[in-house]
């Protein structure tokens, strides 16, 4: 009977990228203006279009959700998750379609919005929760429960540019903790703060759950969507690819991931050098545990360099950092010679048994230590099955726990 | 679930959601609070500060405009200093509402690209901010009134508060079309301290009406400020008679500049959080 929380329409969002102006930011300044106007009056007239491109950040998004759900949004970046939120947030307009909400919307896209270095942790308190939409009113009956569940009540008094980073952020959620919306937008401010406080929040946000409440949660870190929602929305592109079951939709994704292409270096070419390629020893990039994991970088150098390091840092794919590796860390024969003008390849060869069976990628880059990076590469996506050779596989079902799998001998005797 | 329902798409009419605006009100007063708060942070004297500004700048303007460059009130009667004093009472409170406003956006850029409320809060409370510190300099016009002994005729006090709120008028209009070229181009961080430091000498600050000759004048009272300070200066000091058809020409130059300002400020709203 009851209408969904959640009801989005054929909801577009169009920008606009300029391509004359490399302005950052998006900020122009007025000569920009009058200088377009000086070269191309008629541009200016009819509004500008002529050296804009269009960018869909969202394209006909349709989106139900019902009252209860915990959603996740869960897409790479520049999916448009971000934009999504912002427009559920109505911080902007869409350019097409509507959305309906029913209920009181409470929406956190940061921690500590509006929070003023200058003021004190109470002065703070009552600034952010006004702006966050709660009554002078609503704020003094929670007040205590705020300070209680931040842990600074000792440091209240205290402008917050003193708190230390971690006070900061638990000041900030313990506002956003206590708002009671009915429908509530989080974007993933759980990522902050130290273990134990990002357990106490998520566990309030499973509490806003549980009670009933309609949820929509952004996040890039699997195992959080994967506790906290019940639902799944997969964004691409600016349009919802696949929505269902949680479990259904993350290996989808995994596996979307895993199969765009390789992606060679996104940066300008740089004077001194550039990535031409990085691949790897396998047709699907899906290696089994048991197998090497080779990678190739081919980049071309156009100046005579030394000191130059090689590196690989590899991630899981939600972006947890795990491991790097470089050309160095053996010898430093090629740190210390010469590398003329010329193509190179550098292959490495990660051992069998080093990365569980999840889904991870490598960023490869070029770089002159206290320099910057000479060229880097993008994301590349690679999966580890599950296989016999590690022998955990064949008696516990499922993805291994962590990261790291290294092949550790045990021995074990009986004492009594 | 409460029976409320937000429906958000494109939007096109320029109407101001009088409704919305009444139920985000505690808002303006909270970024009006914070501003004040932040403002005396680490001070010494704190709000001090608000009475010393004016009462030193009324002092150099008295020594170097009237001493040294001989301007006069045109009335034996009212000393230079209160003949300045009520005119920088009135321009201080419109150029700081002008400033505070027109940047009120950009200085408030992390809140607006992440929390949704009525934009029109942050220019207008800015202006709420420098009633504030007119009212401290208030405080030093009337010791003044009282060291000089002057006393405000009847129609003074009566056009006392309407001369506020014109101010607040004059000031706003300008203030909420800069506040929103200010998000798309910031030129105007740049050239407003020059429009405000220009506005004193084309305002009768320091000098007075009856310096320009008459038939000029209606071009001073296309400046909202002349057609303000011209009749407390009148009212309050009993200097000159007040013109009334120049000053409503002041009251409809500030209510013209104040519809263009809101217009401009409603049509460029929906885009602020993409540009700013």
């Amino acid at each position: 009977m009851s209408q969904p929380a959640i009801e989005v329409k054929n909801l577009s969002k169009v920008y606009n990228i300029n391509h004359e102006q490399k302005a950052a930011a998006g900020t122009h300044t007025l000569r920009d203006t009058l200088l377009n106007a000086v070269k191309k009056p008629l541009s200016v007239v009819i509004g500008g279009k002529l050296d804009q491109e269009k960018f869909w950040a969202l394209k006909d998004i349709n989106l139900e959700v019902n009252k209860g759900d915990v959603i996740g949004l869960i897409g790479r970046n520049g999916s448009g998750k971000s934009t999504l939120l912002k427009v559920l947030s109505r911080i902007v307009d869409p350019t097409e379609g509507e959305v309906f909400m029913r209920g009181k919307v409470a929406s956190l896209l940061e921690v500590g919005t509006g929070f003023h270095p200058e003021l004190t942790g109470r002065e703070n308190i009552f600034f952010n929760g006004a702006i966050l939409g709660m009554s002078q009113r609503e704020i003094r009956a929670k007040f205590d429960e705020i300070v209680e569940f931040s842990e600074v009540e000792k440091f209240l008094d205290t402008p917050v540019k003193f708190y230390s980073s971690g006070m900061y952020v638990r000041l900030a959620f313990s506002v956003a903790a206590h708002l009671d919306p009915d429908i509530l937008i989080v974007d993933e401010v759980l990522a902050v703060g130290d273990a134990a406080f990002q357990k106490k929040c998520l566990g309030k946000i499973k509490d806003v759950a549980g009670s009933g409440r309609t949820v929509l949660f952004v996040s890039h870190n699997m195992s959080t969507v994967q506790s906290l929602c019940n639902k799944v929305a997969l964004l691409e592109k600016g349009v919802i690819k696949a929505i269902g079951e949680t479990g259904a939709v993350i290996d989808l994704y995994s596996s979307a991931v895993v199969a765009s292409g390789p992606i060679i270096s996104k940066n300008d070419p740089s004077r001194i050098g550039k990535i031409l390629s990085l691949g790897i020893n396998s047709e699907n990039k899906r290696n089994g545990m048991s197998e090497d994991l080779q990678f190739e970088l081919t980049y071309q150098i156009n100046e005579e360099i030394t000191n130059a390091i090689i590196t690989c840092d590899f991630y899981s794919v939600d972006g947890v950092p795990i491991m790097a590796t470089t050309d160095v860390d053996s010898s430093l024969r090629d740190y210390h010679g010469t590398r003329k003008p010329g193509i190179y390849l550098s292959t490495v060869k990660i051992p069998p048994h080093t990365f569980t069976d999840k889904t991870f990628y490598v960023v490869g880059t070029i770089q002159v230590p206290g320099r910057d990076a000479i060229d880097s590469t993008g994301e590349f996506y690679f999966e580890v099955a599950p296989d016999n050779g590690f022998k955990r596989s064949e008696v516990v079902p499922g993805s291994h726990f962590g990261y790291m799998a290294a092949l550790i001998p045990w021995e074990t005797e009986k004492l009594k | 679930m409460s029976d409320v329902v937000t429906v958000i798409k494109p939007k096109k009419h320029l109407a101001i959601d009088w409704k919305e605006l009444k139920a985000f009100r505690e808002l303006f007063f909270y970024f009006a609070w914070r501003d004040v708060k932040v403002r005396y942070k680490q001070t010494a004297i704190g709000a001090s500060w608000a009475i010393f500004q004016p009462f030193i700048t009324m002092i150099v303007f008295t020594l170097f405009f009237n001493r040294v460059a001989g301007i006069e009130t045109g009335s034996a009667a009212v000393p230079y200093a209160i003949f300045s004093f009520i005119g920088l009472l009135f321009w201080n409170y419109f150029s700081n509402a002008l400033n505070r406003s027109a940047n009120s956006l950009v200085d408030n850029q992390s809140v607006v690209t992440k929390v949704y409320f009525p934009r029109l809060i942050p220019p207008v409370s800015s202006t709420i901010v420098s009633l504030i510190d007119f009212c401290f300099a208030l405080l030093v016009y009337i010791g003044l009134m009282i060291y000089f002994q002057i006393v405000p005729t009847p129609l003074g006090l009566l056009l006392f508060l309407p001369a506020v709120a014109l101010t607040f008028v004059a000031a706003t209009g300008p203030g909420l079309f800069l506040a929103a070229l200010n998000v798309k181009y910031r030129d105007v961080k740049q050239i407003l301290p020059f429009i405000i430091q220009t506005g004193l000498f084309l305002t009768p600050v320091i000098y007075p009406v009856a310096a320009v000759p008459s038939q000029y004048q209606w071009i001073l009272y296309l400046n909202p400020m002349t057609g303000v300070i011209n009749a407390m200066r009148s009212s309050m000091l009993g200097l000159g008679s007040i013109n009334w058809a120049l000053t409503a020409v002041s009251v409809v130059s500030a209510l013209v500049m104040f519809v263009l300002g809101l217009y401009y400020f409603k049509t460029k709203e929906r885009e602020f959080a993409d540009i700013i």
